[in-house]
């Protein structure tokens, strides 16, 4: 199915492509505003921004692959990203993943059966004299305990864990 | 702990909403660009930040005054300033407090170095994962907008000033220069080939300037102050003057964000800002002082400089961690101070785990257009996660040495370095646990949260670890 942006998205489009002298400097701008909207870049949404951008759809290609927060495949209507970098890992960074794959039930790089949630593990997020931390979407969840992690699990309407 | 020290660069990250214009300006904010804006020569503006002795903050030390000397545009040239936000070296997380608590700090910043090296345009790139920050960025944006001081006469000053921010999209590697100016322009961020430099070719093939977050908050009060006022707050001055931003993270009771003069050292930084070590029984092992890239130092390592001419013979035979953190200090001691955000690790840590950690990261990072540094964090990896899984061989301590020194020097970027610098640190300063984990990975059942993760789970017979770094209050704690 051809892609196209919401009037109201389209115009965020139009506003981006005056802070540069050139289409193509508003590729990634461009392309967060198609993930909002789209919750990932599909081969349509590829297509749409080459041709918005006058860029070829292999460019668009080479970009979204090289950045990590491109989703090229679909993924959960949440993403859990698990930072296990040295700082959160000396504070139980690795305890905080092995505590979401017991809940979603699903391993790192996976999606909960429900299809509510992707769970990744991040290199570092910039958070470190807050670890343990999670991203949850746009929202950082600092010095987390494995309680207060499942509150905010709750809180974004996760399953209950199944007990073992 | 520096005695009565009011902090300058942090001063409004106590005051509520002090995003805000309004509240930021009640506060000082924005007095210092009218000033340099309308009564000052942009010459005036560079010899004092070049008497400052500001000393890039995000990561290499590059002196910012001496930076901005080399432009030298051509007529018809468009100059752009472009501020790196983009965050990402493990253990970092200074700038994200400046871009939260106080945005019109950063923006007063842009205003003063766009007039003083010649840039009509700004542009702030932050790192992808840091949404809300980009969001708080775009609204201090639109109220300096609103008011007039960002736009086509700031301070009804006939000269257009446009700040803009630029979201990454989560790759490390755009905080090198030529990466960040790719990503920008669209492209993979993928480093350029130096030179030409981004002064003479940077942004859309114009000469450009590219500074941290930090280095840009420094400016208004330097031009507030006066150069050389601001650079003898150092204890390192005049060679690394000011003050700056430390970070303190892993095992310490009081994570954080703290602001000092420049040349505290790391003792004072754990002992006196970080609250100590986490737990009483688990002395201090290693501390690696300014992000991941920075080889480690240990505290039972003494200065050996008996030479009258060493630059550290005032700290020769004492601990590696009394020496002042500074630019050339810590190279002297060869290390690097980096970001100056220092990731503390207890008795409990094994080395070789450690290592791997961020060979991980390392390797996940690389770009991968140069060979050497894509195969070789690669293979770094590989051999570490041998190692510690116990399918290790001896000479394998000497294959990570030569793996390391085939990736230096052979690369368009210094990603190659910041991974085989550490990784040849942590043998230098650690090599038995290698030896070690050679012969039989590491010791059964190991994990390097061992000594926080009972905390984790509320356990109350370690309840230090949990709680240490959430409630705390102290009114220098200036954590985001």
């Amino acid at each position: 199915m051809p892609f196209a942006l919401t009037a109201e998205r389209e115009k965020q489009v139009e506003a981006l492509l005056t802070r540069y002298p050139n289409a193509r400097a508003a590729l990634i701008p461009v392309l967060w505003v198609c993930q909002r909207q789209h919750g990932w870049i599909s081969p349509a949404v590829r297509d749409w921004v080459a041709q918005r951008l006058d860029l070829s759809t292999a460019t668009v290609t080479g970009v979204v692959t090289f950045y990590t927060m491109f989703f090229d495949k679909p993924v959960g209507e949440h993403v859990i990203w698990v930072c296990r970098t040295l700082s959160c890992d000396l504070r139980g960074g690795k305890a905080i993943q092995e505590h979401l794959e017991q809940r979603l039930g699903c391993h790192a790089g996976g999606t909960s059966t429900d299809g509510k949630f992707t769970l990744m593990k991040a290199e570092c997020l910039a958070a470190c004299g807050q670890a343990p931390m999670v991203q949850i979407d746009d929202d950082y969840h600092e010095n987390l305990t494995l309680e207060g992690l499942d509150q905010i699990l709750d809180s974004v309407g996760a399953a209950p864990a199944e007990e073992a | 702990m520096v005695a009565d020290y009011e902090p300058i660069l942090s001063s409004r990250y106590g005051v509520p909403d002090a995003h805000r214009l309004a509240v930021a300006e009640r506060n000082g904010a924005y007095a210092t660009a009218k000033k340099a804006l309308l009564t000052m020569r942009p010459d005036a503006i560079k010899e004092e930040v070049k008497k400052a002795s500001l000393r890039g903050r995000g990561g290499a030390g590059f002196p910012a005054g001496i930076k901005w000397g080399f432009l030298n545009p051509k007529e018809g040239d468009d100059i752009y300033l472009v501020i790196n936000g983009d965050e990402s070296e493990p253990g970092t997380f200074k700038d994200r407090t400046l871009l939260n608590l106080d945005p019109h700090r950063l923006i007063e910043g842009a205003l003063i170095t766009c007039w003083a090296i010649g840039a009509h345009k700004a542009y702030i790139y932050i790192r992808g994962e840091l949404a809300h920050s980009i969001a708080i960025l775009d609204a201090a944006l639109d109220e300096a907008r609103a008011k007039g001081y960002v736009g086509a006469r700031p301070f009804g000053k006939n000269y257009p000033i446009e700040i803009f921010s630029h979201p990454g999209a989560g790759a490390y590697i755009c905080g090198e220069e030529t990466a960040l100016l790719n990503s920008l322009e669209g492209r993979r961020g993928e480093p350029r080939l130096k030179p030409p430099f981004p002064a003479i070719k940077g942004a859309f093939g114009m000469p450009t300037i590219v500074n941290n977050v930090e280095t840009i908050s420094a400016v208004p009060d330097i031009i507030r102050m006066g150069g050389e006022t601001w650079c003898n707050l150092s204890r390192l001055a005049p060679r690394d003057g000011g003050v700056r931003l430390y970070g303190i993270s892993g095992h310490v009771k009081k994570p954080g964000v703290y602001e000092a003069p420049v040349g505290i050292t790391l003792r004072e930084l754990i002992d006196d800002y970080g609250g100590g070590m986490l737990h009483d029984d688990r002395p201090l092992k290693a501390v690696i002082p300014g992000g991941s890239s920075t080889p480690v130092l240990r505290p039972d390592r003494m200065v050996e400089a008996e030479a009258e001419d060493h630059p550290l013979h005032e700290w020769h035979g004492k601990s590696e961690i009394d020496v002042p953190m500074g630019v050339d200090t810590f190279r002297a001691l060869g290390t690097m101070l980096g970001t100056c955000c220092a990731i503390v690790m207890d008795s409990s840590v094994n080395m070789v785990d450690a290592a791997r950690n961020l060979m991980r990261f390392y390797r996940h990072e690389s770009c991968g257009q140069c060979t050497p540094c894509r195969e070789g964090s690669g293979w770094l990896q590989n051999t570490l996660e041998e190692v510690c899984e116990g399918r290790g061989r001896p000479e394998d301590v000497a294959l990570l040495v030569d793996i390391a020194n085939n990736m230096m020097g052979n690369t368009i970027c210094a990603f190659a370095e910041g991974t085989a610098m550490p990784m040849l640190g942590m043998i230098q300063q650690f090599h038995q646990e290698f030896v070690d984990a050679a012969a039989a990975g590491l010791p059964e059942g190991y994990r390097h949260d061992d000594s926080t993760r009972a905390g984790l789970a509320g356990d109350p017979a370690d309840a230090v670890a949990d709680g240490a770094s959430t409630d705390d209050t102290s009114t220098d704690e200036v954590t985001a």
